[in-house]
């Protein structure tokens, strides 16, 4: 009677599906106990990334403003689709008497960048870090573009980089 | 006829002295603009409720942001639908296109008018009421097969072919098991078969066997004519994006969606009447009571819904000829088989 | 049959065609096929593809060789580590780079992790494309927990870029083990949910038992290989056939089926989550100290010639043939993507077929369109 074991083994299955949804619906309806999504606006604060996250390049600043760019453009060489654009100039260094790249701006396009970490990788003086930031949605596609340097800072005066 | 509309018109022609044609006539409007709110309450709570159950089903927490558990959500979300822009495509048959809706709408709304509410509330108890109520669901497909023609998109017309196979043969399964309950009950109208199960306890229990298998046959074939998973064919939207309303939007959209779950209501609420005694209490515990019988069909008939809701959350959908293999094969032998058992219990006296 | 012959004399029928995509939720991207229809059932189907081709393989002629490794997370996202793994593994074959135990299994440990995220995935969508809309959300709760372990430690979730030249990006975070542990408890107790759910449902197995039949011969003639081609009776897995990293050191088995049909590829699929859990678990409790970058030049040469590498990838056979000429960049570099390859079946295995078919079809040869175009 293949017909009639047929509609039994049938319904036997679809059974076994029902009980799978139908636990996880009791145990939501009642406790709320296996809700995986969280609700993300709401949860803002508490909200934090890993710490590897890669969400965007920002670049190190201590407490008095000054960063550890010494504007050798390593980065700017090693990003494959030309997110990073540095702007320098020269100066006359007053210890040494000659003259010294400084760095003016540190262009960063976001919308270009993949996150490759290339130019983190390439950099030789740690200046440049992740930033776990992800609220990058903006109205105006020119908000993208960034300037990583504060306005203000400075190279520390006499950093030598560890790597060189 | 009911108790219903003799309250209303004597409360006008007491209290308002209003002279009897016209109470006639006022009587008749004011119950269908209550039937056009209930429908479209009604529709906004089962989407509301739908989209809970799915979300729970789907441990997620589903809409709770307006209102108390978000149940001004779908209210919303009405409201964006009126107000969007009513959009088709160049070559449409305009004429059919835009009727087509109003098909599948109508058929819900008249379907809805004779469901008892309760022993008082009832809009209109004709004596062939679970007749008529299969013969204009069955209307309901010419909308749908309309709107699946007229849009003029192969992705429409498919879904409009789809559900024509598919509504017109599970109607037959859907009418033979009415047929077996018929025999038990011995009536066609729906206070009667009611009042059948007072005197005799729910059809489901005094039917037994014959009366259990036609139930399970009922739910397969109503979930198969009001299109929800695993029969959704006519909108699956893997195969065919959203099937024969793809080309519809705004309030068009609307009306195919909230008759599509008035209709699960329907079906729900027929099979309560058929076989879970209507709004009969469970073992008479409020049975005297008035009005509390609109808690008890309300009540057993989301019971029915919600088993629905399970079904389409848990199973994948059938192809084709799986889907008139199933009835053709399976439902419509087995149902036959079941109107002559059902004879036979009720004429050995089997029943309870 | 004379019946039908009578009907056919009499009633005309028509063949159309009808554009399915590139918007359209069964081909999982922008991909389009053209279907040749008699009513609902098929007599054609032509892939058209490029809707979303970058010229990966143009714009690798241009960069190093580092930079490249990046551009390979775009091909399959879903298996993005061992895409990454093989232009590595291709460089340091090329470039006699020795790479220490730690790094091989550390790479074998993602790779196994990617497969399985790339398969619940897959299994998710399966279940979406045959009507069951919940197993979307089931396939993604678990693939989760594997995101986390990937951003914990490679600080991205799908576009990993992790495995570079000589090594991996960073040391494994101190979680690691204890997550990657944690998720193998847990994904033990789930997969066979996914079996009630699906596997086991009559409907699921009525519609896909029987449904797109491959042969071993047209497998291979085709060119398809991975689950899709194993489902066949293919023998084809590189982890196997030409072991890197750590795989020559595991044991595991090569999921084979003999049936060819949809429910065959799908219950590959279904065992080899099992089977990468058995891999996994061979080396989370023992990995090798050491270090997780070997020093490299810091300009990256191959030496002039061909170079081919291939890895397996949760979709089949990833190749990166590599033609240089002494300098940094690349003179000729071509991926050979499983997924373009498997496409291919997808007229032969659609024949006959009603739509409802293709769509099943479609999701058993789980390819992903950006590395079918490139
Ligand atoms: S992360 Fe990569 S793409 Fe982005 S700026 Fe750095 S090198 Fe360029
Ligand atoms: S960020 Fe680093 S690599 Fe880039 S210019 Fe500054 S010091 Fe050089």
């Amino acid at each position: 009677m293949s017909y009639f074991g047929d509609i039994a083994s049938a319904t036997k299955t679809l059974i076994s599906g029902m009980k799978i949804t139908g636990r996880y619906f009791f145990v939501n309806f009642f406790t709320r106990k296996e809700i995986i999504t969280v609700e993300y606006p709401d949860n803002i604060d508490t909200l934090k990334m890993f710490d590897r996250f890669r969400g965007e390049i920002v670049m190190y600043h201590d407490e008095n403003n000054q960063h550890r760019c010494d504007a050798c453009t390593m980065c700017e060489i090693a990003c494959p689709n030309g997110s990073i654009e540095i702007i320098w100039d020269k100066a006359i260094n007053e210890e040494t008497g000659k003259p010294k790249k400084f760095l003016e701006e540190h262009i960063y396009h976001l919308e270009m960048c993949t996150m490759c970490g290339l130019c983190i990788e390439a950099c030789p003086a740690d200046a440049i870090m992740w930033g776990q930031n992800f609220h990058h949605a903006t109205q105006d596609r020119s908000h993208l573009t960034k300037s990583l340097n504060q306005p203000g800072s400075s190279f520390i005066p006499g950093y030598k980089n560890p790597k060189k | 006829m009911t108790a219903n509309k003799t309250i209303i018109t004597d409360f006008l022609v007491d209290q308002m002295q209003m002279p009897v044609d016209i109470a006639f006539w006022v009587e008749i409007v004011v119950v269908a603009a209550v039937y056009l709110g209930v429908f479209a309450l009604l529709g906004l709570f089962l989407v509301w409720m739908e989209r809970r159950a799915a979300a729970f089903f789907q441990q997620r927490l589903g809409p709770n942001r307006r209102g108390p558990a978000g149940l001004f959500q779908t209210i919303a979300d009405a409201l964006k639908l009126v107000s969007k822009e009513i959009t088709g495509t160049e070559k449409r048959d305009k004429f059919l296109y835009t009727i087509a809706p109003y098909f599948v709408i109508v058929t819900a709304l008249m379907a809805l008018a004779v469901l008892p509410f309760s022993q008082e509330l009832q809009a209109f108890d004709i004596n062939l009421g679970v007749f008529f109520i299969t013969s204009v669901s069955s209307v309901a497909v010419i909308g749908i097969f309309l709107a699946g023609w007229a849009s003029n998109n192969k992705f429409s017309l498919l879904g409009g072919m789809r559900s024509g196979i598919q509504m017109i043969s599970y109607e037959l399964s859907i009418g033979m098991v009415i047929v077996a309950m018929t025999v038990l009950t011995g009536t066609l109208q729906l206070s009667e078969i009611i009042s059948f199960q007072q005197e005799h306890g729910w059809s489901i229990w005094s039917g037994h066997i014959p009366a259990i298998i036609g139930f399970m046959i009922f739910m397969i074939a109503g979930t198969a004519e009001s299109n929800r998973t695993p029969f959704d064919l006519v909108e699956a939207e893997s195969e065919l994006g959203s099937g024969y309303h793809s080309e519809y939007s705004g309030m068009n959209f609307a009306y195919y969606f909230l008759a599509e779950f008035v209709n699960m209501f329907i079906i729900s609420a027929m099979v309560v009447i058929l076989f879970f005694g209507g709004w009969l209490s469970p073992f008479g515990i409020t049975d005297g009571i008035p009005y509390v019988g609109v808690f008890w069909f309300v009540f057993k008939t989301l019971g029915v819904v919600m088993l629905m809701m399970w079904f389409r959350w848990t199973f994948p959908r059938f192809r084709i000829d799986q889907l008139l293999t199933l009835e053709w094969k399976y439902l419509i032998p087995i149902s036959m088989v079941n109107i002559v058992f059902m004879a036979l219990v009720v004429w050995l006296g089997l029943t309870f | 049959m004379g019946n039908q012959q009578f009907l056919a004399d009499k009633i005309r029928t028509q063949e159309y065609h009808l554009n399915m995509g590139p918007q359209h939720p069964a081909t999982h991207g922008v991909m389009r096929m053209v279907l040749k229809l008699d009513g609902e059932e098929i007599r054609d189907v032509e892939p058209v593809m490029g809707y979303i081709h970058r010229s990966i393989e143009k714009m690798s002629e241009h960069i190093t060789y580092k930079q490249i490794i990046h551009l390979t997370d775009r091909l399959d996202y879903l298996s993005s580590h061992q895409n990454n793994e093989a232009v590595a593994l291709l460089v340091e074959k090329a470039t006699g780079i020795e790479v220490n135990d730690r790094i091989k299994v550390i790479r074998t440990i993602m790779s196994e992790l990617s497969r399985i995220a790339s398969h619940q995935l897959w299994w998710a969508v399966m279940g979406m494309d045959t009507g069951a809309l919940t197993t979307f959300f089931y396939g993604f709760r678990d693939r989760e927990l594997i995101n986390d372990i990937f951003e914990e430690t490679c600080g991205s979730r799908l576009t990993m870029n992790y495995s570079v030249i000589g090594g991996v990006r960073y040391d494994l975070h101190e979680n690691f083990v204890k997550r990657v542990k944690d998720f193998i408890v847990h994904f033990r107790k789930k997969l066979p949910e996914y079996d009630q759910l699906l596997s086991n449902n009559v409907i699921f197995r009525k519609r896909t038992e029987g449904i797109g039949i491959l042969t071993k011969e047209q497998v291979i003639a085709f060119g398809m290989n991975g689950p899709t081609a194993r489902a066949s009776g293919f023998v084809c897995d590189i982890r196997k056939k030409i072991p890197y990293s750590a795989y020559d050191r595991v044991h595991f088995e090569e999921i084979m089926a003999t049936e060819g049909d949809a429910f065959a590829r799908y219950k590959v699929r279904i065992l080899e989550m099992w089977e990468s859990m058995r891999i996994i678990e061979q080396l989370i409790d023992d990995i090798p100290e050491g270090e997780f970058k070997v020093k490299t030049k810091a300009v990256i040469k191959l030496p002039a010639g061909e170079h081919l590498q291939r890895v397996e990838t949760a979709r089949g056979d990833f190749g990166v043939y590599a033609i240089s000429d002494g300098k940094k960049n690349p003179f000729r570099l071509k991926f050979r993507s499983p997924s373009f390859a498997n496409m291919h079946g997808l007229n032969k295995m659609s024949e006959g077929t009603k739509i409802a078919d293709l769509v099943v079809n479609f999701s058993t040869i789980d390819v992903v369109v950006p590395d079918i175009d490139r």
